[in-house]
């Protein structure tokens, strides 16, 4: 018997050093983001410093979890395994600001749609933040 | 003309296109390079500058090993399909400085035979792909560039009709090069009824999956008067990239070409009115237009109906795609080399039935990456 921690999930491959923070988040159904302690601003993903104003004082804050679609697209052809096509592909911006690629869950999306995370889980690895949209 | 020591094409040639099954893609390069060379007048022991994409680990280590090339200028870095006006922008910088007399570009793949072409993000566990792309099925790359369709047709009014006039203008230049991988006459409803990829782009909307390549020599003055061709010179270049990851792009609507196309047409004196040949990269048949926008060959939004006007075809005001692209005539996974060699090819006054009349002026644009990461331009001129 070890007395050592479980790995993280860096150690697994499944994140990276800097990462590891928002994946463990995701297992609480958090969506963290970086916010710059100097000039307020967010980004994601994380770096070790501001892309804004070039501060190396990020923090992880915890986002509303709402956006707006950017971009969106049907994908129509197998991709991957654990996706049966169609399914909605596309780029949420954050309130906050950061925008994320994802997969919307919903009959009906649009550019300009308001949206909510919502999270699916995976086999071994941390749940996904994908979005919902809100009722119109 | 520019203020520094001039640099020109000698010498080019296509690999063996299509589907390719008697070579490696070593030898492709090899017997590209010596139809190159011949055009040139000049031999492998004369090159002294390599530069190669994609063609293994070390890419410039492994083609000079095998071309019996020892350079004292070298570079493989990976451009994506754009990589070749890259090399052509650093070669003429190379030239320029004396770090150099004759480069060799070159670049083969069998992409098709090989059936190597993947469909998703690189799984490698821990990047930043794997874990914030990969997971959401993004196909690769046909979803990037499907987002940047969509976002491009919502905020600058393009619709699909537009996006199919590209690809019905680059299939009336294929239909004019015996060397094109498709010539049958191509309608715009016949691209909109081609299945649905990833929204917008329909199958017609994306280039070919073939195998090809080829090669470009770059001289200076002194090795150019060696010449069988006339030497066609390198007038100006630009490049720059952006973002790899499609969420890092703050707009999808807009291409590093912005700043490719500006430098090359700075560093050339020249405005796009002048341009008589455009060789756009054509991976998809929206990116035309972003690019027509971004070079400055119209204003934003204005490109779809630009393009719906007939201006790319044979005739048209700015005859572009005219060996019938990436879309129609060959696409070998990094099309820009053929881009050069097509625009080489018009300046020469050689491109048979597909000649544009009088062309003195042709700017071959290169894209690469996912979604636009990276840009080249380069402007070539017949002296």
């Amino acid at each position: 018997v070890s007395d050592r921690s479980p790995p993280s999930l860096s150690e697994q491959g499944n994140a990276d050093p800097t990462t590891e923070p928002f994946w463990q988040a995701c297992m609480e159904h958090r969506l963290l983001v970086q916010r710059c302690t100097s000039c307020g601003k967010h980004q994601f993903y994380p770096r070790p410093f501001c892309l804004s104003c070039e501060a190396a004082a990020m923090e992880w804050v915890e986002a509303a979890g709402t956006g707006t679609i950017y971009s969106i697209t049907t994908v129509r052809i197998p991709v991957v395994d654990e996706l049966k096509p169609p399914y909605f592909l596309a780029l949420v911006d954050l309130d906050e600001g950061p925008r994320l690629l994802t997969n919307i869950e919903a009959d009906s999306a649009r550019i300009g749609d308001r949206v909510t995370v919502a999270w699916r889980s995976r086999n071994g690895l941390p749940p996904l933040p994908i979005f919902r949209p809100d009722q119109r | 003309m520019p203020e520094f020591p001039p640099a020109y094409i000698v010498g080019v040639a296509e690999t063996p296109l299509g589907k390719v099954t008697y070579h490696s893609e070593l030898s492709m390069v090899a017997v590209a390079a010596q139809e190159a060379l011949g055009e040139a007048g000049l031999q492998f022991r004369d090159i002294d500058a390599l530069f190669t994409n994609y063609m293994g680990e070390e890419g410039s280590v492994q083609l000079g090993e095998y071309l019996g090339i020892r350079p004292r200028y070298a570079e493989s870095s990976d451009m994506g399909g754009a990589s070749f006006e890259f090399f052509v922008h650093h070669a003429l910088l190379a030239v320029a400085t004396g770090r150099c007399n004759v480069a060799l570009i070159g670049y083969a793949s069998r992409q098709r035979s090989r059936r190597s072409r993947p469909r998703a993000v690189s799984g490698n566990s821990g990047t930043l792909a794997a874990q914030f792309e990969a997971p959401y099925g993004i196909h690769f790359p046909i979803g990037h560039y499907a987002l940047s369709a969509a976002r491009y047709m919502h905020e600058c009014g393009a619709k699909q009709e537009h996006l199919a006039r590209v690809a019905v203008a680059a299939r009336k230049w294929a239909a004019l090069n015996p060397k094109a991988w498709i010539r049958e006459p191509l309608t715009v409803d016949e691209v909109l009824s081609s299945p649905m990829i990833c929204d917008p782009l329909h199958k017609l909307d994306c280039c070919l999956v073939t195998d090809g390549g080829g090669v470009v020599i770059v001289a200076g003055r002194e090795r150019a008067r060696d010449a069988r061709k006339r030497p066609v010179r390198v007038l100006g270049a630009g490049e720059s990239h952006t973002q790899w990851h499609v969420a890092q792009c703050p707009d999808l609507t807009v291409t590093p070409g912005v700043v490719s196309g500006r430098d090359a047409f700075g560093m050339a004196g020249i405005k796009p009115s002048d341009v008589h040949v455009f060789e756009p990269y054509d991976n998809f048949t929206h990116a035309v237009l972003l690019y027509l926008e971004d070079l400055g060959f119209c204003k934003k939004g204005e490109a779809g109906e630009l393009v719906a006007s007939g201006c790319l075809d044979p005739g048209g005001r700015l005859p572009s795609m005219t060996s019938g692209g990436g879309l129609s005539y060959n696409h070998p996974g990094a099309l820009g080399i053929l881009l050069l060699i097509e625009a080489v090819r018009q300046l020469r006054g050689e491109a048979g039935d597909r000649q544009v009349p009088n062309a003195e002026i042709a700017v071959a644009h290169g894209t690469g990456g996912l979604a636009f990461s990276t840009a080249s331009t380069v402007v070539l001129a017949r002296e």
